[in-house]
């Protein structure tokens, strides 16, 4: 069961989150094509290793808030702010 | 069996050959689970190709084709699903024969409950529409619920209201698909190479030429990709992004007792399913976990939910001992459709995107990808699974409109 | 009367003598003591066979004293039911318990199920993938599946108490044998937060079946006083009869607690750091009939004689690899087992054994091992041969040696099922002939002989330094104790613990799914040589121990048939649960009205007095109708319908959801939220809005309220509410986080009450509040507040029914005697439940998001182009309806639809059907239908492909076989004009 450190709560269980997928996908404007349109849709980075995604404390705060999660050995690598850039994670890497 | 029965000294012949990489193939095939057995299989049978290397990184099976519950059915909504899945079952009913190897299907019907009037009606709809694809289902009461399978509580906490089943459904034995298949595509001549694993797709001007392995590069006419919940790595190897989402789906067994359970049982409201293998053992399958993940174990939220729900529709369970839990990377596609066909590189060709479903197409994804990668063109029953529905909207959405993850 | 105790020891164990506990043994009355378990209670009486085996129904004897168990699984009967598979050797014995050996019949000493044993040849490995496929499977299945199964779900009721609890620490001890009571003294030293759990139902492990001195005590006494320096410590908890039984991500395990008698706990514990003293488990030897009972495990033999005062058996036969089972053969010697021989692998023994087993006149078999043993339902007797040099063959010469038991030592291997669970790999030790731990990216230390240290002062001198370091990697200080052995010992094993000689299809390597040395080699013969493969081809490992005796065997004999050491072979990966866990244990409290709560209404009890026929909507509970409005639930929600259209009627819609969206930029947001203008909507007016995912699928519908300048309330469909409350929190905090507002989500805060019929404006009128309820004041979608029968009230004029209709909401609280004082105000006035507003809604054609729309439809299949297309801001799904798949005319549109006959059964989940040829093809579904009392006819609505242009056309339903004709009409089949409405 995942351990998750909401940034304004504390540690708490998994079940207390909403996941919301990948972090830092950018909607693009009402003017896009349809591939772009149905990129932004659909497609997800999906990696293995280091996934940047976020999350909500549902049953908590209620904040979403983001972090970078190993999708393999799921360790937590940070935790960080909506609107925060993605951390640098030297030696951590996408595999 | 019985000249090794009574002989003592006769050697067992292998299930099927190691081989070592040669340097081309026309066709490599990356990942030996069911699918990638099977696509081998039936283009060395029908297609006459036998120049065929399967390469797989751990051991044939070893992937969701050896980790799902064994649950087979056709009970699909939309007519394209329903022609695809009934082929693959049809495919299924003949296949032991075929293979000469018993994979031991047992078609003991699979039953889909629901728990108010208006699940009631969305069974209907159900029923109906697979009626409609000519596919048979039948609309049960509660009472013909509970002399099917008499350890049901009705009066759970969501009482339940009927349900459909479609008796052609059921289970087979999951190893023996993989390994019936392996034995069948080794015997046409195709390379199975195990331990192999692929580091890298190359391709000359959109076109694939080969792929870069733990073993060596490998040239190749044409290559497919079957690896289940790693397409999305794969994919990124060769250039290009599939919409799919990796996740843990869980599944778990109880200790073996005697028959207590003849019918697969699956309900959508209370989440869960669970069939009684031949063994005796109670499998069970619950839902994946919600976060992205290549990690094949489950976690606790899920084993808790999912149990409960079980002891909801079987109290009599509870004293029943859970043996082993596990889980197995699917990849999911935004409608629960699997991708099949054709890729944006030439002479590459994909199949993935099964989500939770695909022990259950192993027969009719691996004939339909034969056909496609050897006419280099989409099988007839596959055409609406491919990439570009994803561009035009033209999805295949199976779980929004019957209610249920496919 | 009970029998005597025919191999109970005068004195010794941690039994209690004084104690006497009666039970049963298939049928037999027999007699153990306090401290026992069911195993040694049985051993006491002399009982050698309790069950059969799985597959060839073998008979079988108690195999060891632990989880490891493999024979002693029976069933028990203790006032909860027969529970199958019971571990006799975890299992405490209790007074009056019945016992019963399952997987036999017609009795465990005579079994018809023999047959197979007899014709076992046909059997073997992969029999039924060969086999069984003429004419079909099926033929075969039903009586395969019959043989199948160890013993019988539990009857009867189940009376256990299921608990959940949580608990965090900062060290979690799993296993309180000799290392992990030494881990626990130093990490409570530090001032950590210490949990040890042990399953057994005492605490000392492997110290409770041997001799030592530790700190200059004998083990009982050190295990006292260590269990008392950590109960004094205060910063420790001991727990027994306590499972670790999975290890989760992030250092989360669960405990399954049998401590209390009637109830089972499970815990999940969140810890900072794990120390797994989780002990070894004692490997068997593999040769031919090494199954028949008597035989079992060496340390598990020296286990009954010290901690329960058995004597597993008059004779017993020692055979090793190894110099631990001297210490047993000398241990079961001391007590009266007569060992005949020492057979031992190795040339070459330590002298100090040696003098030891000469002086007690044991003989010592050096460079020898069993080859075969004999005896009609028990062992009398076992071959031994001796080895070649190089120990690959066995000389020609043997000779036959009288025993009634065999203890055996392979020697050890660690427990890492937790360790692999954990993630952590594993790696092949070659002196040690067994796995021990790599890597794993777990906060998790192993000490002990969980990590190979399995001579007693090598396992605490670790198993100190781990306790310590484990705090200090929490945090503490790292405080290690001192603690001194004068045992000295060795160990010393020699690899081979497969006889090289015998017929292989009769020596056991899994004893619980009866696979054999000729399994595995068939197996290895056939390809299968990968460990999964050959795992689940010959199902060696699978069964409900995990292969805790058989993995290490199977893995040996795979590599040797492949000719590849055994750490290329390599490992299969441990799962939860480590010991199986009954699935209550699981599940807690989570049943019947704890499976998902349901919700009540403020007023349920009102409802629950007047006849209300509840019926779950998702998590809420709700009136269906009312049992007194009709003589059945058809003819009372038709009562209900007229009483709506004729007079008024009183509908409980307290569960709508409801959310407030408050700040300078909420009519901004919602406008990007909503398909429908949002902008224009001026206070204390309604707006009906739709509201798409991204990908312009309906999600929900509702009406929109602004309360004030900068306040609007949504509604949304009651199931819906929680989702679409997160939904804003996503697309505010995340897309436009800029925006200045607050989502505040109130459904449980008011009571909701829709007075509803040409008669509510007179009914409300009649009411004392300073609310203006006149067609002027309050007109279709609008709003109003103020007192309303004595409480603060807002009044909303929208309707669900096509009628002239007001929502009042009040404090949830007062929810109830609002609706009291309304019904007691007019004879005219009737509560209605949702079956009947949803006959109503029908009968307007209004939609139902999730029943007429499901996951495929778009905002312009409902009708909603005209919208779509005037709005000229950006909203949710704005972008997918410009595709050309999502614009297309031949898409499923919003119809209504009435059978040509008026007397045809017209039922939601029909289809509509065209003929392609031969084949029926849906053309898309019924979504509602229903009896409508005011039109005096079944009407519905659907979703047809090409609708929009097809009213008036007769079209062919489909419905479980039949078809018939029915009419494409508008969807609004009542007051299509909105007369009533306004009214």
């Amino acid at each position: 069961m995942l351990q998750i450190t909401c940034p304004y709560c504390g540690c708490r269980d998994e079940t207390e989150y909403s996941f919301g997928g990948e972090s830092h996908v950018s909607r693009p404007a009402p003017d896009a094509g349809d591939a772009e349109w149905s990129d932004y849709l659909f497609n997800r980075s999906n990696p293995r290793g280091i996934h940047y995604e976020r999350w909500q404390h549902r049953f908590g705060c209620g904040r979403w808030f983001n972090i970078a999660r190993d999708t393999v050995s799921h360790e937590i690598y940070a935790t960080y702010e909506m609107g925060d850039a993605r951390p640098d994670l030297p030696g951590k890497a996408d595999n | 069996m019985l000249k090794h029965a009574l002989g003592r000294s006769q050697k067992w012949p292998p299930a099927w050959r190691d081989a070592m990489p040669a340097k081309h193939y026309d066709v490599v095939i990356v990942g030996a689970g069911g699918h990638g057995l099977a696509t081998a299989y039936y283009l060395a049978k029908n297609h006459g190709i036998k120049n065929i290397a399967v390469l797989e990184k751990g051991y044939l099976g070893g992937g969701n084709t050896g980790r799902n519950t064994q649950v087979i059915r056709s009970n699909y909504f939309w007519p394209q699903s329903s022609a695809f899945f009934d082929r693959s079952l049809q495919l299924y009913e003949g296949l032991s024969k075929e293979l000469n190897f018993n994979v031991m299907l047992s078609q003991r019907g699979i039953l889909t409950l629901a728990h108010s009037h208006h699940e009631l009606e969305g069974i209907r709809r159900w029923a109906n529409a697979i009626r409609l694809n000519n596919i048979d289902s039948e609309i049960m009461t509660p009472e013909q619920i509970r002399e099917l399978m008499p350890l049901i509580n009705l009066d759970c906490r969501f009482p339940i209201r009927g349900g459909f089943i479609q008796r052609r459904g059921g289970i087979a034995r999951h190893d023996a698909v993989a390994w019936a298949y392996a034995r069948a595509a080794s015997q046409h001549g195709v390379d199975i190479i195990q331990q192999c694993e692929v580091t890298g797709i190359d391709a000359r001007a959109g076109r694939a030429t080969g792929v870069q392995t733990s073993k060596g590069a490998i040239s190749a006419d044409k290559i497919s990709i079957a690896v289940a919940g790693h397409t999305g790595v794969l994919a990124k190897m060769a250039g290009f992004r599939v919409p799919v989402t990796s996740m843990a789906l869980q599944a778990m067994v109880s200790e073996p007792v005697k028959p207590c359970l003849d019918t697969v049982v699956l309900s959508p409201v209370i989440h869960a399913y669970v069939s009684q293998s031949d063994r005796g053992e109670l499998v069970i399958g619950g839902g994946a976990d919600i976060y992205n993940s290549y990690a094949q174990r489950g976690g606790i939220p899920l084993l808790e939910e999912t149990v409960a729900s079980v002891l909801e529709l079987f109290p009599a369970f509870s004293r029943l001992r859970l043996m082993r839990q596990w889980a197995g990377i699917v990849d999911v596609t935004p409608d629960t459709t699997p991708i099949m066909g054709k890729t944006p590189v030439e002479k590459l060709y994909i199949s993935g995107g099964w989500g939770t479903g695909g022990y259950k197409a192993i027969p009719a994804g691996g004939e339909t990808m034969a056909y496609t990668i050897a006419e280099d063109r989409p099988h007839p029953l596959i055409e609406g699974f491919g990439l570009d529905r994803f561009q035009s909207g033209a999805l295949i959405d199976e779980g929004a409109a019957s209610g249920v993850a496919h | 009367m009970a029998k005597r105790q025919k191999n109970r020891l005068a004195e010794g164990g941690c039994i209690d003598r004084s104690k006497p506990l009666a039970f049963e043994f298939n049928g037999r009355k027999l007699q153990g003591f306090a401290g026992d378990t069911i195993a040694s209670a049985l051993l006491a009486n002399g009982i050698s066979t309790v069950s059969r085996s799985f597959k060839y129904h073998r008979p079988r004897g108690v195999f060891s004293a632990g989880v490891e168990e493999s024979g002693g699984l029976l069933t028990v009967t203790s006032g909860n039911g027969d529970i199958p598979i019971v571990r006799s050797t975890l299992t405490a014995l209790a007074e009056g318990k019945i016992i019963r050996s399952q997987n036999c019949f017609p009795s465990v000493n005579f079994d018809l199920g023999r047959s197979l044993d007899f014709s076992h040849r046909l059997w073997s490995t992969g029999f039924y993938n060969k086999t069984f496929k003429w004419p079909h499977w099926r033929w075969y299945e039903a009586t395969i599946r019959r043989l199948a199964g160890l013993g019988k779900l539990a009857s009867g009721e189940d009376n256990t108490g299921y608990f959940h609890h949580n608990l965090h620490c900062d060290v979690l001890i799993v296993g309180a044998g000799p290392a992990g009571l030494a881990a626990a003294l130093s990490a409570a030293n530090s001032g950590a937060r210490v949990v040890l759990a042990e399953q057994e139902h005492e605490v000392g492990g492997s110290l409770l079946r041997q001799a030592a001195e530790i700190d200059g005590l004998e083990p009982d006494p050190w295990i006292a006083a260590t269990l008392a320096t950590l109960r004094q410590s205060g910063n420790v908890t001991v727990m027994t009869s306590s499972t670790v039984c999975g290890y989760y991500d992030h250092n989360v395990l669960t405990i399954a607690d049998r401590s209390d008698a009637g109830v089972k706990r499970f815990w999940k514990v969140r810890t900072k750091q794990v120390v797994l003293a989780t002990g070894a488990i004692e490997q068997p030897l593999v040769f031919c009939n090494n199954d028949r009972p008597g035989i079992m495990l060496a340390a598990s033999a020296m286990a009954y004689v010290h901690r329960y005062g058995v004597r597993p058996c008059a004779s017993m036969l020692v055979a090793t690899n190894n110099d631990s089972a001297y210490a047993a053969a000398f241990s079961l010697h001391d007590h009266g087992v007569q060992i005949p021989a020492i057979v031992d692998v190795r040339e070459n023994i330590a002298p100090a054994l040696v003098q030891q087993a000469d002086q007690r006149g044991i003989p010592i078999m050096p460079g020898s091992v069993i080859i075969d043993t004999a005896g009609f339902r028990r062992l009398s007797k076992a071959r031994i041969g001796r080895l070649s040099k190089d120990a690959q063959t066995v000389l020609p010469a043997s000779r036959w040696i009288r025993c009634s038991g065999i203890a055996m030592s392979g020697g050890f291997n660690p427990t890492l099922h937790l360790y692999s669970q954990a993630g952590g790999k594993l790696h092949y030790n070659v002196q040690l002939a067994c796995f021990l731990t790599a890597t794993c990216a777990q906060q998790v230390l192993v000490a002990g002989a969980a990590n190979g240290r399995f001579l007693l002062p090598d396992a605490l001198a670790e198993s100190v330094q781990a306790g310590a370091q484990a705090a200090g990697n929490a945090g503490f200080e790292c405080r290690p104790v001192a603690i001194s052995t004068s045992v000295a010992g060795s160990y010393a094993l020699q690899a081979n613990r497969i006889s090289p000689a015998g017929d292989t299809h009769r020596q056991w390597v899994d004893w619980l799914h009866d696979v054999t040395v000729a399994d595995i080699e068939q197996a290895a013969q056939e390809n299968f040589v990968s460990v999964e493969h050959m795992k689940r081809y010959t199902s060696a490992g699978m069964s409900v121990d995990q292969g805790k005796t058989s993995n290490l065997n199977a893995l040996t004999l795979l590599a040797g048939l492949t000719d590849k050491p055994i750490e290329e072979v390599g490992t299969t990966t441990f799962r939860p649960q480590f010991m199986p866990l009954p699935m209550g244990v699981i599940a807690g409290q989570r049943r019947a009205d704890f499976y998902q709560p349901a919700r009540l209404l403020p007023a349920h009890d009102w409802h629950l007095a007047k006849d209300a026929v509840f019926e779950d909507y998702g998590a809420w509970r709700r009136p269906e109708y009312y049992a007194g409005n009709g003589k059945d639930r058809a003819e009372a929600i038709r009562a209900e319908v007229l009483s709506v259209r004729r007079n008024a009627g009183l509908f409980d819609g307290s569960p709508l959801g409801k959310i407030e969206v408050k700040g300078p930029d909420a009519g901004d947001f919602l406008n990007r939220i909503y398909v429908n203008n949002i902008q224009t909507l001026k206070t204390g007016h309604i707006r009906y809005g739709l509201m798409l995912n991204e990908n312009g699928i309906i999600i929900d519908d509702g009406v929109c309220a602004r309360l004030e300048d900068e306040l609007y309330l949504l509604s949304t469909t009651a199931a819906n509410a929680d989702r679409i409350g997160g939904w804003l929190e996503e697309w505010h905090q995340c897309e436009w986080p800029h925006l200045e507002l607050l989502i505040s989500p109130v459904t449980s805060q008011w009571a909701v009450i829709t007075i509803a019929g040409p008669d509510s404006r007179y009914i409300l009128q009649s009411i004392d509040s300073d609310i203006d309820f006149s067609a002027e004041s309050l007109p279709h979608m609008s709003l109003s507040t103020g007192v309303f029968a004595g409480v603060d009230a807002r009044v909303q004029r929208v309707s669900f029914s096509g009628e002239m209709s007001f929502e009042i909401s009040v404090a949830a609280k007062h929810g109830q005697t609002v609706i009291e004082h309304l019904l007691a105000s007019s004879a005219h006035l009737k509560p209605v439940g949702i079956e009947a507003i949803l006959v109503l809604r029908t009968e307007k054609g209004y939609l139902h998001v999730g029943a007429d729309t499901d996951g495929t439809s778009n905002a312009l299949d409902v009708g909603f182009a005209g919208i779509v297309a005037k709005k000229q801001t950006d909203f949710v799904g704005k972008r997918s309806l410009l595709r050309a798949r999502d614009q297309s005319a031949e898409r499923r549109q919003l119809v209504g639809i009435e059978a040509v006959d008026k007397h045809e059964n017209l039922q939601a989940g029909a289809h509509f059907v065209t003929t392609d040829g031969a084949a029926q093809r849906s053309e898309g579904m019924v979504t509602s239908a229903c009896y409508s009392p005011t039109l005096q006819r079944i009407i519905g609505l659907g979703m047809l492909e090409k609708g929009f242009a097809r009213k008036g056309e007769t079209v062919t339903v489909f419905d479980a076989g039949r078809t018939f004709s029915a009419r494409i009409t508008d969807p609004v089949f009542y007051d299509p004009a909105g007369e009533r409405l306004h009214a």
